[in-house]
């Protein structure tokens, strides 16, 4: 058919690419990504967007300005649920977001902007890819559902491996070209840390200044939401009066109970963007929550587009230093009564 | 019990009655004031929006002032308003008060859970259901009647002879309806503010520029937040018209009335989509806005205000369609009068200049 469908390398890009990769491409498309986040991607951003809008919002505008001209759909989904759970949504930047791009951005190709709303009715994803497989002219309902069976099991995968410790470029790419799982050497880690924040920002090197590499490159063992296990993930934070409303602000606190139940870490950081509004919630959240939970470690690491690399490099080894030497004294103490 | 609630506006004038008639004692806050805002920045977190931090700074006033339940409103999102609740308590906990925080969340929503609150105020207040909705419909009068004085003041302000008139009428106009309890007495003393601010000397020969004002509700409907734009454009001969009042936003989630849904039909064209707090509501109010020939809009949102954001990024066509020039003002505890001022002083040199352009042919 030779229709290329544009994928912006952002965003849900991080979480839900493999399932729309493996569906786009078993119907026949061809799917075009953005590059991975750069310099470019940042300045057409901050161009194209409005100047209060965080970080990643900016991004996708970036993104998307990148692909416009190199595709003749762009797939630009309206993410309002992906679960049934109270009024679980996503920022309200989420769900205006093919609204902003329009009104932004000028020369834009086609867009599909179907809502991702899987909160109601049965097999909502299933029917979710068969409106778009018909707006795009696809006929064969036969073959669509093929397409989508290969997709959730190409999405599955992906998740087990994020879930299995698999770095997430790593995980990406086996996700998608379907070759097996291969992992770079790092040193032998001394330290746990959950890292913790938005798929958007751990899983994007650019933005988060190679967090995960330099973290390894230390002996620090980074944790991470997607790490925890769905379903111990999903009995956390029964302390709150109500969840979150965000779907990703709720998975980012659960994770931090989790850890701090099972003290599997030895301290906590969380990632967040500049001027996030549903971080202001959960980062106060999980701070008092590791404060009042013995005293974890925390630190919260603010990024946006002036973030230097020096001033990220230098906050995290300030950090997993005292966390060292937090270590050391409790060893010292533990031995002389022991 | 000691019982306090956020200020919001005018509104206190009523909750200090309610509070009271359904058998506590009631706790009324200062009025925001710089001091409430260093209180509330101090120990907010710091990207938390100006209405989190105003009201921390107000609770923890209250609580100084001895209070030992704080009554609040919540939400359902996505806006984060929704659940500043729980983080205020949070917040409360971790200074050491044993101050609880009771958030009403909307009755559609959370009826079962709202009517368990209300029971708990009631019961602890000794108060009766029966009487209860008596209390009920005269401080649902009150709240009215304090919106109705409000909109008056506002509409004489830009005519006002003596500048800085109106306000002052205005603030004894609050401190009767604070005397008013029955629902006879309130009836009488808004008829007696009526008379009071329609007597203040105005200048019918003015013709006012209309801006109006649309933007998330609490910086909307508190003075304090606003840096009292309302009355500064007033007094600059200017008429404003705000997209909502208390008592209008609990006719609207009560739906006793359907103004919302003009506002929500007339912005799909650019938004298709509920965002929370009120931005699909500052889409639709502009256009409205722009239809009934009002000069300007002035959109007002606390600084990181997400759902305003996106209606920003929105309203930059709304405008160029419309011809309709927009001025955004994102609040936060920096914000400075002057700054302010200067701001609203260009944005209305501007509306003048159209508007002579657009009358030039005619009255030359
Ligand atoms: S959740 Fe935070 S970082 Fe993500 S889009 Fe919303 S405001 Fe931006």
């Amino acid at each position: 058919m030779g229709v290329k469908i544009g994928f912006p390398r952002t965003l849900f890009y991080f979480i839900y690419f493999p399932f729309w990769h493996a569906f786009f491409s078993g119907l026949g498309f061809e799917v075009v990504t953005s590059r991975p986040t750069n310099k470019l991607s940042l300045d057409l951003g901050v161009q194209e967007a409005v100047n209060d809008a965080c970080l990643p919002i900016k991004l996708y505008h970036g993104h998307v300005a990148e692909l416009k001209d190199k595709v003749d759909v762009l797939f630009l989904p309206r993410m309002v649920s992906v679960r049934k759970l109270d009024a679980e949504t996503f920022c309200p930047k989420f769900l205006g977001l093919p609204d902003m791009i329009r009104n932004s951005i000028a020369g834009l190709p086609e867009i599909i902007d179907e809502k991702v709303d899987l909160a109601r009715g049965f097999f909502p994803l299933w029917k979710l890819g068969l409106k778009i497989a018909r707006r795009l002219g696809y006929k064969k309902d036969w073959h669509t559902w093929r397409a989508f069976v290969k997709a959730k099991a190409a999405q599955d995968k992906y998740i087990r491996n994020l879930a299995a410790g698999v770095p997430p470029q790593v995980a990406m790419e086996t996700a998608v070209t379907g070759e097996p799982v291969r992992l770079p050497d790092v040193p032998v880690p001394d330290l746990n840390l959950a890292i913790l924040g938005y798929p958007y920002l751990i899983y994007d090197s650019f933005v988060n200044i190679g967090l995960f590499e330099k973290l390894a490159q230390m002996g620090v063992r980074a944790w991470t939401v997607e790490m925890v296990p769905p379903h111990r993930l999903e009995v956390q934070g029964k302390n709150l009066s109500k969840h979150l409303f965000w779907h990703f602000s709720n998975r980012a606190v659960r994770a931090a109970f989790y850890y701090l139940n099972e003290k599997r870490v030895d301290g906590i950081i969380h990632v967040t963007a500049f001027g996030c509004g549903p971080d202001a919630m959960v980062d106060k959240l999980m701070e008092l929550e590791a404060k009042n939970r013995g005293n974890v470690p925390y630190l919260t690491l603010s990024l946006d587009e002036h973030t230097g690399e020096a001033g990220v490099l230098t906050r995290v080894e300030a950090f997993t230093d005292m966390l060292r030497i937090r270590r050391r004294e409790h060893e010292s103490v533990v031995s002389h009564h022991g | 019990m000691k019982v306090s609630f956020p200020i919001m506006g005018n509104s206190y004038v009523a909750f200090k009655q309610l509070v009271e008639q359904i058998g506590h004692e009631p706790v009324v806050p200062p009025l925001p004031s710089s001091r409430t805002m260093t209180l509330g920045t101090t120990y907010s977190p710091e990207f938390a929006c100006i209405p989190f931090k105003i009201l921390m700074g107000t609770y923890l006033e209250a609580i100084e002032k001895g209070a030992e339940l704080i009554i609040s409103s919540g939400g359902h999102g996505p806006c984060r308003a929704g659940y500043y609740g729980e983080v205020h308590q949070r917040i409360i906990n971790e200074l050491g008060y044993k101050t609880k925080v009771i958030i009403f969340d909307s009755v559609n929503m959370a009826f079962k859970d709202f009517f368990k609150k209300l029971h708990y105020i009631l019961r602890t207040g000794k108060t009766s259901w029966w009487q209860f909705i008596k209390v009920y419909r005269t401080v649902w009068d009150k709240l009215l009647a304090l919106d109705e004085i409000e909109l008056l003041a506002h509409q004489v302000r830009p005519y006002e002879v003596e500048k800085g008139k109106t306000s002052e009428v205005y603030r004894r106009c609050l401190a009767i309806m604070d005397q008013a309890r029955t629902r006879t007495q309130i009836k009488e003393a808004k008829e007696a503010c009526f008379r009071l601010l329609q007597n203040i000397s105005q200048d019918k020969s003015r013709k006012p520029l209309k801006i109006g004002i649309v933007g998330e509700i609490y910086v909307q409907i508190e003075p304090f937040a606003n840096l009292d734009i309302q009355a500064t454009l007033g007094e600059m001969g200017v008429f404003t018209k705000r997209g909502i009042h208390l008592s209008e936003w609990w006719m609207e989630t009560t739906h006793q009335s359907h103004n919302e849904e003009k506002a929500v039909a007339a912005a799909r064209p650019y938004l298709n989509q509920m965002i929370g707090g009120h931005g699909i509501l500052s889409v639709g109010e502009t256009i409205l806005y722009a239809r009934r020939g009002f000069d300007g809009v002035i959109q007002l949102a606390p600084f990181s205000c997400i759902p305003e954001i996106v209606a920003k990024s929105i309203l930059t066509q709304v405008s160029r369609d419309y011809g309709i020039p927009v001025l955004t003002i994102f609040l936060d505890e920096q914000t400075g009068r002057e700054g302010l001022r200067t701001r609203l002083e260009a944005f209305v040199d501007l509306l003048q200049q159209r508007r002579q352009k657009r009358l030039g042919g005619a009255v030359s």
